[in-house]
């Protein structure tokens, strides 16, 4: 569509551009600001982590294990959130699994997503068997609980950091579909597409191309959300032994490969948990904000 | 209502057959040899391996074994344990009453606080209330519950030494197992502190498990509250001089909870899986450690018997909201 052959508005009320307007809305919410702000510091700890982590993630300082946090420097090193049991330091660890989590975020939503998209395009689009096979498959699918479904493609997988995700990946896909359905459905009666229909636009064009970015709102909303469902999950699912197996500082393994010394060192037991609720929470904040920014019926 | 109940019930059958076939498969998909992963055996002779293949049913068309497979479920033959060789379903009925009883313990705590916090954030909106409850029910929501667990072990069980660290009952006692809850039968026992002690082993765990319940419950209560308080008949209450508690109380509350009723149906299922992670940390002796336990044992039927079980349950108590949904708001029964 050319911008010519839009009607122009007049001059001196042209309306703020989407984006500035979801800003405006966005911004209203403090918590919604905190979690961006958040998860801001989230990236740059991932992207820069080999520069900001004060020691390797995986060296291991044999002299001084289970160091407790301090500003005082054990044998030249200085451990400002503590050591682990066989003398890693907690605060690089902690750095570079923000990485792994994030990561995990990224390729389990991008799978999900994807693969939702298209199937939530062509259960709307061509309804019937097609929709009813899809849409009862992804019923099924939601009967079982987030966790134990997880567990349960882990058990047929195996254990693993990329099983893992998969199984996140699965666990999350009804949700992209039925959303992805449930907004196609609802622009396809719109004039637009008729017109673009009576253009001459094929199906798949019309799919991704004129339907498509009309879904984005809830879909940005569910992947954000679905980010602290990953972290969350991985970092379960690592507690339990079926996701990332150590060494890897995945903050749910971490946690676990610490447990026998909850009472001699609480650090190596708290810190890992408290940067998964710090990450989750600020996940769910920024949702939550980009959810009341988006809709429009929520708007006041 | 019978046209009501047919469509859910039409629901439930292929999400069974569903469930069946996922189990069913678990088998077939894992890389290695089924007969193995059945048996729990390696390296077993050829004419045994044969025996086992006929024994198992590996020699039928797929079809075949998938039918044989339901069919033996539907009548409660999960298969043999490969570790301990028993029945995986008797396994499971053994230690089912554990993982109900703290879920049960779970939902009342989380209703018990839940509900009242809710329905204060919506009277109180925008105060402080409000946004205590709220600020707490994100983070309840957000929780990883077995950091919280570990938490809740650190403080009240290390710290203050107020509670058992894990189990179900100090060791001295001995309960005869009548009901499976240890509750009831510490009640029942003439032991005297046997009930004190199964309720300290109880708290901790039921906390760990009921807050991701309590926070979605809160939510849920309060948005509720605030849908039903804009309606006419509450203003029309109002204005009638009826106080804000009679308001809340009469009229408000009755229909504000018909969403939340669902709330807690997915709550059950959300809690049995909540049970694997909340069961690892307390070594409590239910489904979820169990299941947790197979899969690194690699006991293969009793995961699938476990997922099988676990699922139906879940399966069931929607439908029983479902149903319930539909009996206590009329509105529902005509869509």
């Amino acid at each position: 569509m050319s911008e010519a052959s839009l009607p122009q508005a007049p001059a001196g009320s042209t309306p703020p551009s989407p984006l500035a307007e979801l800003w405006r809305d966005f911004r209203r919410n403090r918590g919604a600001i905190i979690g961006l702000v958040i998860v801001v510091a989230l990236l740059l700890c991932a992207l820069l982590a080999d520069v900001i982590a004060p020691y390797s993630p995986s060296e291991q300082y044999r002299d001084a294990t289970l160091q407790a946090p301090s500003w005082q420097p054990v044998n030249g090193h200085r451990f400002l959130l503590g050591t682990d049991p066989v003398g890693r330091d907690v605060l690089s660890r902690l750095i570079h699994g923000t990485r792994l989590s994030l990561l995990i975020g990224l390729v389990s939503v991008g799978l999900s997503l994807s693969i939702g998209v298209v199937l939530g395009l062509l259960a709307g689009f061509f309804r019937g068997g097609v929709e009813f096979t899809i849409m009862r498959l992804m019923d099924i699918m939601l009967a079982l609980p987030s966790l134990l479904l997880a567990v349960s493609v882990v058990a047929i997988l195996g254990p693993g950091l990329m099983n893992a995700m998969y199984a996140i990946a699965i666990v999350m896909l009804p949700h992209f579909v039925r959303l992805t359905r449930a907004a196609v459905i609802g622009e396809l009666g719109k004039d637009y597409v008729a017109a673009s229909r009576l253009a001459g636009a094929g199906t798949p064009r019309l799919m991704f191309d004129t339907v498509l970015p009309n879904c984005a709102a809830p879909l940005i909303v569910q992947a954000t959300l679905g980010f602290s469902t990953a972290i969350l999950d991985a970092a379960a699912l690592g507690f339990l032994g079926l996701g990332a197996q150590p060494p890897t500082p995945e903050w749910g393994s971490m946690l676990a490969s610490a447990l026998e010394f909850i009472q001699s060192a609480w650090w190596v037991v708290t810190l890992p948990g408290l940067a998964i609720l710090v990450s989750v929470l600020a996940f769910n904040l920024m949702g939550d904000g980009l959810r009341d920014a988006l809709d429009p019926k929520l708007k006041r | 209502m019978i046209s009501f109940i047919a469509k859910r019930l039409s629901l439930v059958l292929p999400t069974f057959l569903g469930i069946t076939l996922l189990v069913f498969s678990l088998i077939r998909l894992l890389p290695g040899d089924p007969v193995e992963a059945l048996s729990g055996e390696r390296g077993m002779t050829p004419e045994r391996y044969q025996r086992l293949v006929h024994e198992f049913g590996l020699d039928r068309p797929l079809w075949q074994q998938y039918l044989d497979y339901v069919w033996r479920a539907l009548h409660g033959d999960l298969g043999l344990s490969t570790i301990t060789h028993e029945p995986v379903f008797r396994e499971f009925l053994t230690l089912f009453p554990a993982t109900i009883e703290l879920s049960m313990v779970a939902l009342f705590l989380a209703l018990a606080i839940g509900l009242p916090a809710g329905i204060l954030a919506a009277m109180k909106r925008n105060t402080v209330y409000d946004y205590t409850v709220m600020g707490a029910s994100l983070t309840g929501y957000s929780m990883p519950i077995f950091w919280w667990g570990l938490l809740l072990i650190l403080f009240f069980s290390v710290t203050l030494g107020w509670t058992p660290v894990s189990g179900r009952i100090a060791i001295q006692f001995d309960i005869p197992p009548v009901t499976g809850f240890m509750l009831v039968d510490s009640l029942l026992s003439d032991d005297k502190g046997a009930f004190r002690s199964a309720l300290s082993h109880l708290i901790l765990p039921a906390v760990a498990l009921g807050t991701i319940p309590l926070a979605v419950i809160a939510r849920m209560t309060r948005s509720s509250m605030l849908e039903v308080l804009r309606e006419d008949y509450v203003r029309t209450a109002r204005a009638k001089g009826a106080s804000t508690w009679r308001v809340v109380a009469i009229h408000a509350l009755r229909n504000a909870l018909i969403p939340v009723v669902t709330t807690i149906g997915l709550q059950v299922g959300t809690m049995l899986a909540g049970a694997i992670l909340t069961e690892t940390i307390f070594s409590w002796p239910g489904i979820g450690k169990w299941l947790v336990e197979a899969i690194h044992r690699r006991d293969y039927p009793a995961v699938q018997g476990g997922i099988l079980m676990s699922a139906t349950v879940i399966i069931g108590v929607n439908l029983l909201v479902d149903l319930l949904y539909g009996v206590i708001n009329p509105r529902i029964r005509h869509h």
